[in-house]
Order: C-alpha cells, then sequence, then structure tokens
C-alpha cells in the first residue's frame, strides 16, 4: 500500500480496489497450494469491444459480462446489484440491446460490440439521457443509476422500433413514448430509493425532444 | 460457480452429440436461467456447449401454413415479429408478460421452454428438494406453498412450470422439433413436452440426454380472439400466480390451457369443450383432482375469474 505517500490521493474506489486485491492474493495461493487442488480453473481468450475500444482478454470461463467489465476493465460504472437479473443494476447495450450483464458470460460475447454507462457520454459531454436524470433528479443513491439509464435510453430505442409490449392495446399497431409504455419497459430496473417518477420524467423529456 | 469447459458448436447434430458423450455437459443458449442456477450451484455442468453458432435464429412459414420458430429467436424478435402480432396473438401476448425487457432481449425461444421452475425450496440448496436432489423430500409440502401447483402435482413435489410462453405454445398445439446424438429429428407434440412430477420430479421433460431443441413448428392460424391474462403480485416483471392463454371463436367455443397452476401448462380436452357454457364449467373440469394446499386453494377461483374476464372480453363488441 502506498498509503504513506503525501501524493496518494485517497478516493473511496482506490481503498475498494486495494483492499480487493488484498483479499485475492490471500485467497488464491492457499487455494493453488491446497494437497487435493482440482484442476487449474479454464481459461479462454476472449476479444469485446467495449465503447469503442478492442480488448483482448483471457478470462476464467465462468466470468460474467458484467465482471469482465468491473473487475478486469475497470469500468466500474457498470454496478452488481442482485447478480440474478432480479434488478437490472447491471445492464449495459450489446450490439445495440440492452441485457443483463450479470447474466450472461464473457466467452458468450467473443467479437461483441459493448456499451456501457461510460460509453454514452462523459462528465463533459453527457448523453441527452445523463442530462435528464440530472435534470429531473431522476435518482438518490445513484447506485441503479447507469443501469437505469442504459436501460432507458435501449427503450426509447425499442419503441422507436416498434418492439411491442404488455400494455399495448392493440398488437399491430406502433406503441408510443407514453408514461405508461416507459413504466411497463423499466420493470427490469429496481430503484431502492424509489426516484421512478423522476426517472419517467427524464424519460418523457428525452423522448419529448426525439418525437 | 463450479469451474467448466466451454466450446461453440458448428452444427445441431455435433452439439447433440457432444452433450450426448460428455459427462456433466450441458448446452448453453442465451443462459439467463441456467447462469443464474450455476452461481447458486444448483446447475453445476463441467462443460457448456454454447449453441449461439447454429442459425437456430430464423422464423419460417412452413409446407402446411404454419411458422417455424428457430429456437435461438429471441423472446423479443419472437414476440415482435408481424405475423406472430397477427396471427398468433395469444404467442406474443404470453412473451411480453413475461420477464424484462434486458432478459427477453436475450432469452431463446428454448431456453423459455426449458426454463426450471422458480419453488423457493428448488432455489435454496439448505432445504430438501426432490427435483434438485432426488429422494431428499419436498420442503414445499407443508412448507410456504402459495406459488406451487394446485393440480398435477405427486406426494414427492409441488413444483409449478413456471413460463409464460410455453401456455401459449400448449394453446395453439406447437410442437416441438429436436435433433438426436444419431442425428435423428423428431417432432414432440407441446402437450407431451414437458412431464407431471410423479415419482421423478427432477426430469422437467422428454428430451433425451443429448437431444438437443431445434425449433418449434406452429400449426396454420386457428383465426378467433387471443388473449393473455396474467395475474400476479406486481403489474410486471413477476411469475404468474395464475395465468389464461386463450383462443375463443365467434361462437364461443376455443382452447384454455392455465398457467402457475401445475408442473406443466394444464390444459384439459374436457375443459375446452365447456368454453361455451362459462369459466365456472371450464374450471370445474380444468380443476377437478386438483389438490391445492391451504395456502394455494385461492388459485382455483382467481383462474375462474381470470377466465371468466377473458370471455367477457371476447363477447364485449370490438372497440
Amino acid at each position: 500500500m502506498v498509503s504513506g505517500s503525501a501524493e496518494f490521493e485517497i478516493s473511496r474506489r482506490g481503498v475498494l480496489a486495494c483492499s480487493g486485491a488484498a483479499v485475492a492474493l490471500t485467497a488464491v495461493p492457499a487455494e493453488a497450494q491446497g494437497p487435493t487442488a482440482a484442476a487449474a480453473p479454464a481459461t479462454l481468450p476472449v476479444t469485446l469491444t467495449v465503447n469503442g475500444t478492442r480488448h483482448d482478454l483471457t478470462l476464467d470461463t465462468r466470468t460474467t459480462l458484467l465482471d469482465t467489465l468491473r473487475e478486469h476493465l475497470h469500468l466500474t460504472g457498470t454496478k452488481k446489484g442482485c447478480d440474478h437479473g432480479q434488478c437490472g443494476a447491471c445492464t449495459v447495450i450489446v450490439n445495440g440491446e440492452r441485457i443483463n450483464s450479470c447474466l450472461s458470460l464473457a466467452v458468450q460475447h467473443q467479437g461483441d460490440k459493448v456499451t456501457t454507462i461510460e460509453g454514452l457520454g462523459t462528465p463533459d459531454k453527457l448523453h441527452p439521457m445523463q442530462a435528464a436524470f440530472v435534470k429531473h433528479d431522476g435518482f438518490q443513491c445513484g447506485y441503479c443509476t447507469p443501469g437505469q439509464i442504459c436501460s432507458a435510453v435501449s427503450v426509447l430505442d425499442e419503441i422507436r422500433r416498434g418492439i411491442p409490449s404488455h400494455v399495448q392495446a392493440d398488437l399491430t399497431e406502433k406503441p408510443g413514448f407514453t408514461n405508461i409504455e416507459m413504466r411497463e419497459r423499466m420493470s427490469g430496473n429496481i430503484c431502492r430509493c424509489g426516484a421512478y417518477s423522476n426517472i419517467l420524467d427524464a424519460m418523457s423529456d428525452v423522448a419529448g425532444e426525439r418525437a | 460457480m463450479k469451474s467448466f469447459t466451454y466450446e461453440r458448436a458448428t452444427s445441431p447434430a455435433q452439439a447433440a452429440a457432444i452433450v450426448a458423450r460428455t459427462p456433466g455437459a450441458k448446452f448453453l443458449g442465451g443462459g439467463t436461467n441456467l447462469l443464474d442456477l450455476m452461481k447458486l450451484e444448483i446447475e453445476t455442468p463441467t462443460h457448456l456447449v454454447d449453441v449461439q453458432d447454429l442459425k437456430l435464429d430464423r422464423i419460417e412459414k412452413t409446407r402446411e401454413g404454419g411458422l417455424r420458430i428457430g429456437a435461438l429467436v429471441t423472446n423479443t424478435a419472437l414476440s415482435a415479429d408481424e405475423r406472430v402480432r397477427r396471427d398468433y396473438g395469444v404467442l406474443a401476448r404470453a412473451i411480453q408478460a413475461g420477464a424484462s425487457g434486458q432478459l427477453r432481449n436475450k432469452a431463446t425461444t428454448a431456453g423459455n421452454l426449458l426454463q426450471r421452475t422458480r419453488c423457493p425450496y428448488f432455489y435454496d440448496p439448505n432445504m430438501p428438494c426432490n427435483k434438485r436432489k432426488p429422494g431428499s423430500g419436498c420442503s414445499a409440502i407443508g412448507g410456504y406453498s402459495r406459488q406451487l401447483a394446485v393440480v398435477g402435482s405427486s406426494d414427492k413435489c409441488i413444483a409449478t412450470y413456471p413460463g409464460d410462453m410455453a401456455q401459449a405454445m400448449r394453446v395453439l398445439d406447437a410442437a416441438v422439433e429436436t435433433v438426436k446424438a444419431d442425428g435423428t429429428t423428431r417432432a414432440i407434440p407441446i402437450a407431451d413436452f414437458h412431464r407431471l412430477p410423479g415419482d421423478r420430479p427432477e426430469i422437467d421433460n422428454v428430451l433425451e440426454r443429448g437431444e438437443l431443441i431445434t425449433g418449434i413448428a406452429l400449426p396454420k392460424p386457428l383465426g378467433g380472439q387471443h388473449f393473455y391474462q396474467k395475474v400476479r403480485d406486481r403489474a410486471s416483471y413477476a411469475f404468474a400466480l395464475v395465468s389464461v392463454a386463450a383462443v375463443i371463436q365467434k361462437d364461443g367455443s376455443g382452447r384454455v390451457s392455465f398457467g402457475g397452476v401445475a408442473h406443466k401448462p394444464w390444459r384439459v380436452a374436457a375443459a375446452d369443450a365447456a368454453l361455451p357454457q362459462g369459466a365456472q364449467a371450464v374450471a370445474q373440469r380444468a380443476f377437478a383432482e386438483a389438490r391445492p394446499t391451504e395456502d394455494n386453494r385461492f388459485k382455483i377461483p382467481l383462474a375462474t375469474r381470470a377466465l371468466a374476464s377473458v370471455i367477457a372480453q371476447a363477447k364485449a363488441p370490438r372497440a
């Protein structure tokens, strides 16, 4: 640890990353040295393009797309909530469609194009949906927000492409950018703080500009 | 999660052959249910055969005037297909009533059929469960059974098949097309695809080891009005307490399958025949052999009222 260094700027993320590494260092050798240690875990090469940048990785086959983004590429904007596809915090956009990155193995995504919250916009140049979330106070603690925003961007795209939904009265008609359509389509993103109505306001704002 | 090796299959028959000859091997489609279960070590495959490159992602017309849906067509793509929306509305509606947008984008047609029960005891490795660990007992019988089966259950298992899509497939009399390890193919009527738990609740369906689903064939359109009425604890993104998939013709005849009540989509011929007499008559026949628990007895009147609502909608003048 370099925590004694005067230049070292302590951030919460830095501390977490260091303690994570310490845990990994103590855990791995113990397992590897065990007398009944199983064969080394299977690894495979995987190439992903994330936010426009190509990454050539070698990963344990068990590594989810979510853990690849967070632990290997250090793109920690995408969040791990339930890790079982129930909360939507891990939502990213793969080849133009939103998915739960926790329920996908990295090896399933060889050659795929992934967009995370870091790829939608930057602090200097926010994506319109990011700006709308700020304007409408579409979050409180912020933990679910990257998933909410990736989902929200995809929802507007899905409505534009005419993907039907459960709340549509006539299956053969095109859906509209209505409140009830957006609420239904956002049901895979849970917000523990209950920012839902403001999230809907942010989405309506962006949808209004597009319509 | 237990360690596993991984490969991508290059043809359906090759995929079937690999899984048939490799102990501990499983097919991997979208992975949305399998990965969930692997994290809990309820599923512990030692080798995964990813079938995503098999080009089974098309929806095509059949010579008989129906549709063949490739095993890898995503739930989103299937429910958005114009032909499905126009001619098989019950199927589009059932898919849209299930899961979340993110899951439907990844989940496949075959995987949807193969999803495992959401019985809370199946999901809890600390509790006995005959489906997860044969012979260990059933914690649900005498336990928390509100979500579980009311009909077709056994003394070994009261789990339900949780899916929505299969309810519509059952009403449409779809056929599940497969290839086996030796390259032979067969079409399994959806009515025979899922099993009742009986003495072997660990076996969900009639697929043989290594047998791969390649597609689902829908017969030519039935006409009529199509409905999928799902009743659940929240308005979206929850499994059914009960659901009703129905196709109702002008004369009041039709077909109905009940979801959330049994180990398979629950459709009874005598119940179909009673449709013109109303929901009560249908339910009496569909649930004649029901053995509900104290906690899930409510499902029978709930399913009856859900069907009554569907019948009322069918009779209402079209807007």
